[in-house]
């Protein structure tokens, strides 16, 4: 779960990072009520979960209350590349001398945390890798061992991050490493890390992503989740609890496990069509979980024709053709299903769909993942 | 002769007196597999369907001698029961939890690195291993599996996906092609076991002539086992790699199934690993007929 950047300073906080006092604010007047407690002059930023904010006209300054209420009103509404702000975050805009790049990351390949930091901040990090590597310090840190002050500090070191603002660097390097994971980050960041004229290092900016599997221990991520931004789909889907993500085509996808409905979508793709999403129902694929599957997927305007995907392994094909059709009594389809039932049992599975009184212009059978593919394209196009 | 796993392996469950564990446990046995105990805190002294519970994998190991542990319980208890195993001798653990955090994952996997160097953990989130006719740890549905055969060309499988794993026996039964060992990785972003380790140990048996690959988008983990099938692995192989349209940003199903900055994409995937000689099919049927072709022309 990616959080907005008030979100994320919010996070920061929580770990003792400093930020820039400031406040959220969804209208005109809250956000001149922010400003004011946070004192002039004020940074109105967009939140927006998409890069290029600020050339988009989504970051200004405002010196008094006028300006906060022209430029709240402005970016409040607005849209950056097809994001619509919703909120704006309002703090006090901070005097900088110097920004700076810091972030963790897991770093796969290697199985450990991955530092990166950069005395080059405030512009996008992928082009400083690519214009000058040598700019960034990548350290590995043993998750075991965690990270001290004293390594941060000779990272900031080798990263040319200027003597003066050593301490602080290297401090927060510190408590960002532990907001990565006692908070359970799968990506913290900041972006730029600014050193004040005064000597303060502090966080201007937050890109924090939340690792969803550590929910259990994480109330406080509840807030978060009810601002997220998913479209009407991926909400009655959620409502079910289904693994749904919602995309462009025209075909509904259903099947059991990532892997197989990751490949559905896939050969959706190669006989010429294109997925309406990604639908994976897991193992049980009882009639209750079909029929929330087959609603979401009705719910969707876009779908022509749906590709019920499902491989037998410990379920068994005759279970979950009965779930099939006692999912399809009570839901009404607008499109009709192409399904292939393969594995475990499969025989008896396609004898129970064949015999269940169901029209063959609504439900048609293949054998093959690949025939069924070539099926629900040529009806998602109408042939 | 199989990897990682055959008759002689001691398997105890960690969680036999739960749900998902009882229901695997049982069916693992029936297999055919020596389920010789079961480990449930509190309950020691008990029984589930004649195999004997034990409160820890200590005394679990003390009275049966098993060498392997399959572990069946939620994801907020599974990385103190990985590493209870681990402590308690055990050579080989199988992990199917689904959604522990990456966070308990990474310190875990550094922990058995430097603590337990003779521990191999396989998964977490992964469908398991079937060593088939031998021993199965898991959720495979056995039956699915075409046995090894002395006489025939026999195929290793190494998978990321749980579904997909079972859609390659599947495909591989109905050529009538047998299985050495099948291995199911498990598709979060610190597995135990990785690809390379499969592939070294599906080079070096006997048994194994040949091997499948299935492989998903996220990571680098099958651009690294093209480098490695390059230098190491003279079998002949086939693969599969899914997630070609899936958008990037997005997890798909499985915590490590994700295209993020340009990176870990089914293209770049397939790339590399034909690059390594490795024969590339377009959905897993194609996996399947392609390693039908290999195994023909062995002979």
């Amino acid at each position: 779960m990616d959080l907005f950047e008030y979100q994320g300073k919010q996070y920061f906080a929580r770990f003792d990072i400093p930020v820039s006092p400031g406040g959220v604010a969804v209208t005109v007047d809250e956000a001149v009520k922010v400003a004011e407690s946070a004192g002039y002059p004020v940074v109105v930023k967009a939140q927006v979960q998409v890069g290029g904010r600020g050339k988009a006209g989504g970051i200004k300054l405002a010196n008094d209350a006028d300006e906060t209420r022209l430029h709240a009103g402005n970016i409040l509404g607005m849209d950056i590349k097809g994001h619509v702000v919703k909120r704006v975050w309002v703090e006090h805009a901070s005097d900088i001398a110097e920004e700076y790049y810091a972030s963790y990351t897991l770093d796969r390949a290697a199985k450990k945390h991955l530092l990166m930091l950069s005395a080059q901040g405030g512009v996008d990090i992928e082009e400083v890798a690519a214009k000058d590597p040598d700019a960034i310090v990548k350290l590995h840190i043993d998750p075991v061992d965690g990270i001290s002050e004293a390594v941060a500090r000779r990272a900031a070191v080798d990263a040319r991050i200027p003597d003066k603002a050593l301490d602080g660097v290297a401090k927060i390097l510190v408590q960002l490493y532990r907001c990565f994971v006692e908070g359970d980050c799968d990506l913290a960041e900041i972006n730029p890390l600014i050193l004040k004229p005064t000597g303060e290092v502090h966080a201007l900016d937050a890109k924090v992503s939340l690792d969803n599997n550590a929910s259990f221990r994480h109330p406080e991520w509840d807030e978060y989740r009810a601002t997220e931004e998913l479209d009407a789909r991926e909400q009655l889907a959620r409502t079910h609890d289904l693994q749904y993500i919602g995309l462009e085509g025209s075909v509904g996808i259903i099947a059991n496990g990532a892997g197989l409905a990751m490949s559905t979508l896939d050969v959706v793709n190669q006989v010429g069509g294109s997925a309406a999403n990604f639908l994976d129902i897991g193992g049980g694929a009882n009639a209750d979980v079909m029929a929330a599957a087959l609603e979401v997927i009705n719910f969707d305007q876009n779908v022509k024709s749906i590709f019920i995907n499902i491989f037998g392994g410990i379920t068994r094909g005759e279970e979950v053709a009965k779930g099939i059709v006692e999912a399809l009594s009570r839901v009404d389809l607008r499109a009709p299903i192409v399904i292939r039932l393969d594995g475990t049992n499969a025989e008896q599975g396609r004898e129970i769909l064949a015999n269940a009184g169901i029209p063959e212009s609504k439900l048609k059978s293949k054998p093959t993942m690949l025939e069924a593919a070539e099926a629900a394209v040529a009806i998602a196009k109408g042939k | 002769m199989a990897i990682f796993v055959n008759q002689n392996t001691k398997v105890i469950v960690q969680g036999l007196t739960g749900g998902q564990g009882k229901y695997h446990g049982l069916r693992n046995k029936a297999y055919g597999t020596q389920v010789v105990g079961g480990v449930t805190p509190g309950k020691g002294g008990s029984d589930v369907e004649g195999i004997p519970v034990f409160d820890t994998v200590a005394t679990a190991v003390a009275a049966t001698g098993a060498d392997a542990s399959f572990i069946a319980v939620p994801p907020k208890a599974a990385s103190a029961a990985i590493l209870e195993a681990a402590a308690a001798g055990i050579r080989f653990i199988v992990c199917i939890t689904e959604g522990i955090p990456a966070q308990d994952e990474a310190r875990v996997y550094n922990t058995l690195v430097r603590d337990f160097p003779n521990t191999r953990l396989l998964g977490p989130n992964c469908p398991g291993i079937i060593s088939p006719g031998k021993c199965n740890i898991g959720i495979t549905a056995g039956e699915i599996a075409e046995l090894p055969s002395p006489n025939k060309k026999n195929v290793g499988i190494v998978s990321r996906s749980g579904t997909l794993t079972y859609q390659a026996l599947y495909e591989l039964k109905q050529r009538g092609i047998g299985v050495s060992t099948c291995v199911g990785i498990g598709g979060d972003p610190v597995p135990g076991t990785n690809f390379i380790d499969c592939l070294r140990e599906f080079q070096a048996d006997p048994e194994t002539d040949a091997i499948i690959m299935i492989g998903e988008i996220g990571g680098s983990a099958e651009e690294e086992a093209a480098d490695f099938i390059k230098a190491n692995v003279t079998k002949p192989m086939s693969a599969y790699i899914a997630g070609v349209t899936a958008p990037p940003g997005k997890k798909m199903g499985h915590a490590g199934a994700i295209v993020s900055g340009g990176k870990g994409t089914a293209q770049g995937k397939m790339d590399a690993l034909r690059a390594a000689g490795v024969k590339v099919g377009q959905n897993p049927t194609e996996a399947g007929t392609l390693m039908a072709e290999i195994v023909a022309a062995l002979g």
